[in-house]
């Protein structure tokens, strides 16, 4: 006998599909496992034992873009390696969503003045949500950036788009 | 032990490290094989390298590999040097079972650097040679396989030269980057 | 791709992301196949992009091609003053920040003729070991995780957890620490640093012991990694591999003990050579257990050095305008993957003229090209996960 079971009998539930939509969304955030330097160590620090990113529901770390949600790019991404992560973001399904993990990602970081051959910011090539500083991030950083998108993931609207854009 | 007493300070210091660079007893022996073809003895401290021309390389490593008392069997770095007039390669030659370093040093004009290539000797030079062709433009002659190694093809000039310039965002997405 | 004319089939390489020079490996009117793996893919560790030309299951030929993480560390190196370089070297081999901390220190100390305080010494050996149980753990349970086992990379991540947080302590970061300056370290070790490596020491043995009932003498584990991928001691010396790859191979060699730099040679402790137990020396189990025994040997290390901290100074007088005498020093040191050099070229200015890395991954990923003929798809993976790759270091 299950905790929940005839618990919601007869029960009638309302609510918009704008909350049902982004309250399933926001809770299974699938990320690609987009590792390409140092802050890819921590983001693994993150999905493994101590930190636990599945209690966000975001621990389903994907090799295929075709099956996630959440591009992370942790790390620094260089020229050579640009056009690959922009065909990456492309073969991902909509909605999708971008964090830009460790300084290098949001703006070429301590390679920024010397550094020939990196991006001064994944931004330049794919749209960026949500941007979690440091270099590389603490693993918490990370758990709080993830909230912050949980939070964008929520005003979300599916119905009605908004006005401006 | 590499350490040098500097005049005046009391105590030399004390640096444990057991490295052993033979680099100025190889340089008689070679002087006497290969004669003009090994130009003089470096006096930089604390490592000093033997120079050498640029055609003899290959016939000198070749020696210091099979040579019995050197035995060089391992490649273990490849440096290209800019030095304004000239590009220059640096060889740091290891022998496993005798413990000890060589250093040898080539210079080739800026223009056409050229320099035959090690990799029938030691195989690790493939990959440390394409490394500093990619980052130097320093053509190895007679390099199986000479592509850029960490850069991508399509890139434009050699930024470990000094005088390259750091191109900007626009200029390599105009080259398809 | 039987039947299409070669024009077509450029064509189809190219939108498949391949540049129609590869097509060349293709030998035409065959069964063989290209297949791209990487840039992005799980089982490289990072951006080593790799490229089989197979027939059926079978590997005619796997060329690497990397620089996805090229980050100019060499030319930074000219640029900024001695010091301020620390930090990206960091960055380098980055499960393993403070043995290059500690490569580059000892570089530039050399080129300057720094004597190095004894405390110092000893502090840089015990942070330098834990890193390298850290990194070997990384590696441990990531190769699990190529080949299938979930379960050890979770009690490895939580094992250098524990690593991490002491490390935390002293220096500040989890992963880049900056912690071994140039003339010594920055920083006094905390009062309760000791208690706490020995506390972590003390319990750790037991853990290693789980994890090697667990994965290492799994019977699944020794059928897909012995006797793959064999790698000859003199293969391994000519394409210049150094560390646990030429260890595994069962040539005697370590840094630590053969050439002793700092203060090694004052332990006690062995060195960790293949034997070939499971099937031939130096395959894919060797190359993994190798790792795994060294991390025994630097709990050794480490309980030695902290029975042995002297007091005194932790950092030799550096001024701060730091600026060597001319000359050029090249110096290596063991680095959980390899050999670790550094060629320093200075003018007697703040700046070095010149920086040359001598990553020991790069040197070690050359060979797998050899290993890799006439291999199936599923053990190439296996042999790959073994030389445990870290592509900051082969890209610099």
């Amino acid at each position: 006998m299950g905790l929940l079971e005839n618990k919601f009998n007869d029960n009638v539930i309302v609510t918009s599909v704008d909350a049902v939509f982004n309250w399933a969304r926001q809770s299974s955030l699938w990320p690609m496992s987009f590792g390409l330097a140092c802050c890819a160590i921590e983001m693994m620090c993150t999905g493994a034992s101590r930190y636990d990113l599945e209690r966000f529901g975001a621990g389903v770390f994907r090799p295929s873009p075709r099956q996630a949600d959440l591009m992370i790019v942790a790390g620094t991404v260089t020229y050579k390696m640009a056009s690959r992560l922009k065909q990456l973001y492309d073969l991902m399904p909509e909605p999708r969503w971008v964090m830009a993990m460790g300084s290098c990602a949001i703006g070429g970081g301590p390679y920024y003045k010397h550094g020939y051959s990196v991006v001064k910011g994944v931004d330049l090539y794919v749209p960026v949500d949500i941007y979690i500083p440091g270099c590389p991030p603490h693993p918490e950083t990370l758990l709080a950036g993830l909230l912050e998108l949980q939070e964008k993931v929520r005003q979300d609207r599916i119905l009605r788009k908004k006005v401006s854009a | 032990m590499n350490q040098e007493a500097k005049a005046g300070e009391p105590k030399p210091p004390v640096i444990n490290n057991s490295m052993r660079f033979r680099t100025e007893e190889a340089f008689p022996v070679l002087k006497s094989h290969f004669g003009d073809a090994v130009r003089s003895l470096s006096d930089t401290r604390p490592d000093r390298h033997i120079l050498v021309r640029p055609g003899f390389l290959p016939e000198i490593c070749k020696f210091l590999r099979d040579d019995p008392d050197w035995q060089c069997n391992m490649l273990h770095c490849v440096t290209g040097l800019d030095q304004a007039e000239t590009l220059a390669v640096v060889y740091h030659l290891f022998s496993m079972p005798k413990r000890h370093f060589v250093v040898l040093k080539t210079e080739v004009l800026r223009d056409s650097p050229m320099v035959p290539t090690l990799a029938h000797i030691w195989p690790s030079a493939d990959w440390l040679e394409r490394e500093t062709f990619d980052l130097f433009g320093i053509v190895f002659e007679g390099h199986p396989d000479l592509r850029r190694i960490l850069l991508p093809d399509e890139w434009i000039g050699h930024p470990l030269r000094k005088d390259y310039e750091m191109p900007t965002h626009e200029k390599l997405r105009e080259l398809g980057l | 791709m039987t039947g299409v004319g070669e024009e077509a089939m450029d064509v189809d390489l190219k939108s498949l992301g391949f540049r129609v020079e590869e097509r060349r490996t293709l030998a035409s009117g065959s069964d063989e196949l290209l297949i791209n793996m990487g840039p992005q893919h799980p089982s490289t560790h990072g951006v080593l992009r790799l490229l089989l030309r197979t027939d059926g299951e079978e590997i005619q030929e796997a060329v690497p091609f990397m620089g996805y993480l090229h980050r100019c560390a060499e030319k930074i190196g000219e640029n900024v003053p001695y010091d301020t370089y620390t930090p990206y070297t960091d960055r380098l081999d980055y499960l393993s920040s403070m043995n290059n901390n500690w490569a580059w220190a000892m570089t530039v100390e050399k080129l300057a003729g720094i004597e190095v305080p004894q405390r110092a010494e000893y502090i840089r050996v015990i942070v330098a070991e834990l890193n390298r149980i850290a990194s070997h753990l990384v590696m441990v349970g990531t190769y699990g995780l190529d080949l299938g086992a979930f379960t050890p990379f979770l009690l490895t991540f939580r094992e250098r957890e524990e690593i991490l947080d002491i490390l935390e302590e002293i220096s500040g970061g989890r992963l880049c620490y900056g912690y071994i300056r140039i003339g010594g370290v920055t920083d006094d070790i905390t009062p309760t640093f000791a208690t706490k490596c020995r506390a972590f020491l003390r319990q750790y043995v037991s853990k290693l012991d789980a994890i090697n009932e667990l994965l290492s003498y799994n019977r699944i584990f020794i059928r897909r990694t012995a006797n793959v991928g064999p790698l000859s001691a003199e293969k391994a010396i000519a394409c210049g591999c150094t560390g646990p790859i030429l260890r595994a191979s069962g040539v005697d060699w370590d840094l630590r003990r053969d050439e002793p730099y700092s203060i090694y040679d004052k332990f006690d402790w062995n060195v960790c050579v293949g034997k070939g137990e499971k099937g031939q020396l130096g395959d894919t189990w060797d190359r993994y257990m190798v790792r795994v025994r060294e991390m025994y040997e630097c709990v050794k290390i480490c309980e030695q050095a902290l029975e042995g901290i002297p007091e005194g100074p932790f950092r030799a007088k550096v001024p701060r305008n730091f600026k060597p005498p001319a000359g050029e020093c090249y110096f290596r040191a063991e680095n959980p993957r390899g050999e670790l050099a550094f060629y320093v070229v200075s003018d007697g200015s703040k700046r070095p003229v010149r920086v040359k890395v001598r990553g020991p991954s790069f040197c070690n990923l050359s060979v797998v090209q050899e290993l890799s003929r006439n291999m199936l798809v599923s053990d190439f993976v296996a042999v790959v996960g073994s030389f445990d790759l870290v592509m900051g270091e082969v890209d610099r």
